[in-house]
């Protein structure tokens, strides 16, 4: 299939190989209603290895590993480039954070952490399969488990 | 060298073998030795934001008979709490009245989030349905004084396994001395999966039951928890499960029980288990009440610094 003309950035951060129905929760994470720069989201494109991908292009954007993990949560086989000039001048490897802050929603109603104002955090304790503990109820959550605030 | 001096106790989870052996003995030493006035000029915050009068006496007794002094408050209805004020304003208040915080609520997690806020010591006594850690040492300070040791032990389990957190917590701290553990329970009361996986996970030899048929004879201690009616939708399947759970002294010789197998639970019971077994050598759950007072000692006195 021909590519189309405006999938390409100058300057920019582009997340591929997202599980396609995880491409607007990425979009959220990334905050993408706040840039004002060129953005494109695709999903459902064809993929090899995930059947349906989607894609994330941000033009302007440099994510810096911090956001990049985030992504890791809802997408682990994505892949970060960022790009200047048109030419791909670094790949990230998207990587789990030891501990979660802010990010993920305790899915234990009786949670502290889902009362007042404390911010969610949890503690990974596996990576594959993806396992999560609460900071605070000490529960630990899968990949179907996973809310994101 | 263990010091617990101004440490949080929160989760079983967060100690380690040596830390746990060190607590005991530690408590071993508040029961063997007469002191008196080391927590002379102390504050105990004791904040029970969930009534619980069991816990609440022992954290009292064990601090006072230490010379130590106890403000709180037994329940949160007549308190600003019930008017709104958020558990992190209650803690950073009182946290300069006092110079521990012994705290039960009703929601899991909240002593975490006290002691992630305040500077001195916090003591969980209870977060909703997750941890009561002070219990669990006393368990594991009873196992060690009646059976002479924690190591290699067969242990069973009964009743509400669900629902059941000391239990829960006991286990993952008998994972340390290579237990044997038997889980025994009606099939809807059955451990949790999580739970499961995390002992095999550190190579615990795990059974499940339903019930201590076979089994009875060959454990060292068994630890009863209470069956609560509101788990069962059939209060006929009710009346049949509490049937089995029962324990009384005629039962356990019928099991062919061995002779200092040794019978604990958290109390309070309802009929679980029968006044036959109290004066018997087995029951030692009187005994198991008791030592939550040096356990407690043992607590108070390491966090506040002044026993090492
Ligand atoms: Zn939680």
């Amino acid at each position: 299939m021909k590519q189309l003309d405006v999938s390409a950035i100058k300057d920019g951060s582009v997340i591929d190989h997202i599980d396609s129905k995880s491409t607007l929760k990425v979009a959220d994470i990334l905050n993408i209603k706040a840039e004002e720069d060129v953005v494109l989201v695709g999903m459902n494109l064809t993929s090899k290895y995930l059947g349906k991908k989607g894609i994330i292009k941000i033009g302007g954007k440099i994510l810096d590993q911090k956001e990049v993990n985030k992504i890791a949560l809802i997408a682990p086989n994505a892949t970060v480039n960022i790009i200047k000039d048109y030419e791909v001048v670094k790949k990230f490897e998207v990587v789990v954070p030891e501990v979660i802050e802010g990010i993920v929603k305790c899915f234990n109603p009786n949670c502290i952490s889902n009362y007042g104002n404390t911010k969610a955090k949890q503690h990974l304790i596996n990576k594959n399969p993806i396992k999560l503990r609460c900071h605070y109820c000490e529960r630990v959550m899968g990949a179907n488990d996973i809310v994101l605030i | 060298m263990i010091s617990f001096k101004q440490r949080d106790v929160i989760s079983i989870l967060h100690f380690n073998k040596e830390e746990l052996l060190y607590l005991l003995d530690v408590t071993k030493r508040m029961e063997q030795t007469h002191y008196s006035h080391i927590l002379k000029g102390k504050v105990l915050a004791a904040l029970f934001f969930e009534p619980s009068t069991r816990t609440r006496l022992s954290f009292e007794t064990a601090m006072k008979r230490l010379d130590g002094m106890v403000i709180g408050f037994a329940e949160s209805g007549a308190t600003s709490i019930a008017k709104g004020e958020s558990l992190s304003d209650s803690v950073k208040t009182i946290e300069g009245y006092c110079d521990v915080i012994v705290l039960r609520h009703y929601l899991e997690g909240a002593a975490q989030l006290a002691a992630d806020i305040v500077n001195v010591p916090v003591i969980n006594a209870g977060d909703g349905s997750n941890q009561h850690p002070t219990q669990t040492f006393l368990d594991l300070y009873t196992i060690q004084k009646t059976k002479g040791t924690l190591e290699g032990l067969k242990i069973g389990f009964l009743g509400d396994l669900k629902y059941g957190r000391t239990v829960h917590s006991l286990a993952y701290a008998l994972a340390y001395f290579g237990a044997e553990m038997y889980f025994i329970s009606p099939p809807n009361l059955r451990m949790p999966k999580d739970y499961m996986e995390e002992l095999k996970n550190r190579h615990v030899a795990c059974h499940e039951a339903e019930s201590l048929q076979d089994i009875g004879k060959r454990l060292d201690v068994i630890y009863c928890t209470r069956i609560q009616e509101e788990r069962f939708a059939d209060p006929i399947e009710f009346e049949k499960v509490r049937g089995i759970y029962r324990l009384s002294k005629p039962i356990l010789e019928g099991l062919g029980v061995k002779d200092d197998l040794k019978i604990m639970h958290p109390l309070p019971r309802v009929d679980e288990m029968d006044e036959s077994l109290d004066g018997t050598n087995y029951a030692i759950y009187f005994e198991q009440a008791r030592n939550g007072i040096p356990v407690r000692k043992a607590i108070l006195a390491t966090v506040l610094g002044v026993i090492e």
